[in-house]
């Protein structure tokens, strides 16, 4: 009766929804993005009702949440910060920067797609998407938690060469362990 | 009462009480705070999902040994305290050890989780987490002076140091402890302030600050065991303060089922409004550093319990 796949589909229900209600979110504050964070978190728009919270460190986060553009020299500490998160792990990309370079298309010292680089569950478009859109990006997010399709931390363990190739091509100096996590 | 079967019965009832009304409080004050900011904030079981989904997080890191057994020992600390105190004055639901221990010893077990705690975070190697230690142990030389004076006072006052004993004075005299040696009670109460950590001082986890101190390398199934624990340690430092200064709860005299139901409420009533009296504390407060908390700690509080030693001999 464990092994039933009936009784499979129960258990994944009820760990998929205590997932998706308790969000613990590591605000990577890159870029203008971060100052839509407290407004999200805060008495007008209260993200905390849908059980999103900050958490301090990658140990304790669920949600990784790149918001706004990425700097060649901080996308290493964004790798770090992702591998050093446990499973099951999202990420958010916050802003058009994230998706396609947005504004710094063509900077010498930003990267332009993030999913090049880690796996991203859902992107909030806009320059900078409202509070509003935030929320509903997390949403989106829960729906794909509940319906089991936010897995991403095992594609990147099944991709990890591909990620890895485009990471070195950027970080050239890479001096990190190569499975760090 | 001798029946074993009854006690390990007990024991678990015990542990499955401290523990749900310890998170659900956590969760109620989860939601007041909200209340207070204009939030709307999360339901009030928001606790018991969060550890839910710390449980089924997978852990692929390792601490060494300490690392993993800091969760444990909190978890161990907890329960062994809870059962060490009396949950009900005399009752037959909830006997398990509380006429064997007395107040020396639970002071000295109530810091067992807090060495877990502080050597597990030792060697997870992180800098955040060996600073919050040192924030940790030095609030609780801050806060335990004034704690220990009020308990000496009590012991001196009543020449018993059993906890079922002070609470048996009380319901024979029908005079709460908090009544006859008041400046004893206020400074457990200031005591308390520290105790449960709330701000203005959470020093210890230092939101925004120390990357929340000693558990910053725990996650998953470990940062889950610790919130239980600490969950379990909030409920028994309120059963022990309504114990032994607000008169307690139960009556020996009768352990029907409709008296221990009665005897709970009044428990959950005293114990939710002295828990009340951090969390209203820390709404209006900003953060101490270490040396102000250390401070505030030493003048009042400690000049109260003083107070209270002398008040308690010449009574």
């Amino acid at each position: 009766m464990i092994n039933d796949k009936d009784s499979q589909k129960i258990v994944d229900y009820i760990q998929n929804f205590a997932r998706k209600q308790s969000l613990f979110v590591m605000a990577y504050g890159t870029g203008c993005g971060a100052i839509e964070i407290p407004a999200t978190m805060t008495s007008r728009y209260d993200a905390e009702r849908f059980g999103i919270r900050g958490a301090a460190t990658p140990r304790q986060a669920d949600v990784l949440l790149i918001t706004g553009y990425l700097a060649t020299k901080t996308l290493k500490r964004v790798i770090r910060v992702y591998e050093q998160m446990q499973e099951p792990k999202y990420v958010i990309g916050f802003g058009s920067c994230t998706i396609n370079g947005g504004m710094y298309f063509d900077s010498y010292n930003t990267i332009n797609a993030l999913e090049q680089y880690i796996p991203v569950d859902v992107y909030i478009n806009g320059c900078m998407p409202r509070p509003e859109s935030v929320i509903s990006g997390f949403v989106k997010l829960q729906e794909l938690i509940q319906q089991g399709k936010a897995d991403n931390g095992k594609k990147y363990r099944e991709n990890l060469e591909w990620y890895r190739t485009n990471q070195k091509k950027i970080i050239k100096n890479w001096k990190m362990p190569d499975y760090n996590w | 009462m001798e029946d074993l079967g009854l006690k390990i019965f007990g024991a678990i009832l015990t542990t499955i009480l401290g523990f749900t009304v310890g998170m659900t409080y956590g969760g109620i004050v989860r939601k007041l705070t909200a209340r207070v900011q204009n939030r709307y904030g999360p339901p009030f079981y928001q606790n018991f999902l969060d550890l839910l989904k710390l449980q089924v997080k997978k852990t692929n890191i390792a601490h060494g040994f300490m690392g993993h057994m800091a969760p444990v020992w909190i978890i161990i600390a907890a329960v062994t305290v809870l059962l060490f105190i009396p949950i009900l004055n005399g009752n037959l639901w909830f006997p398990n050890m509380s006429f064997h221990g007395d107040l020396i010893f639970l002071l000295y077990m109530m810091v067992f989780g807090s060495l877990g705690m502080a050597l597990g975070a030792g060697q997870s190697g992180n800098p955040n987490s060996a600073i919050g230690v040192s924030r940790g142990l030095s609030q609780m030389v801050g806060f335990e002076i004034p704690f220990v004076l009020s308990l000496v006072a009590l012991m001196i006052q009543y020449e018993t140091t059993s906890v079922q004993e002070l609470t048996q004075i009380q319901h024979e005299t029908g005079v709460w402890n908090a009544i006859s040696n008041p400046f004893a009670f206020l400074a457990a109460l200031f005591a308390s302030l520290g105790m449960f950590r709330y701000s203005p001082f959470d020093i210890v986890g230092a939101p925004a600050e120390l990357a929340s101190g000693p558990v910053s390398e725990f996650g998953g199934k470990y940062l889950g065991t610790m919130m239980s624990g600490g969950a379990i340690f909030a409920f028994i430092k309120l059963t022990l303060y309504v114990h032994l200064f607000l008169g307690g709860a139960g009556n020996p005299d009768n352990t029907g089922i409709i008296a221990t139901l009665l005897g709970l409420g009044v428990l959950l009533i005293k114990t939710f409004t002295l828990y009340m009296v951090p969390v209203f504390y820390g709404w209006i407060n900003p953060r101490y550093r270490t040396e102000q908390a250390i401070q505030y700690f030493w003048r009042w509080p400690t000049a109260l319990g003083i107070i209270g030693v002398i008040w308690a001999v010449y009574s």
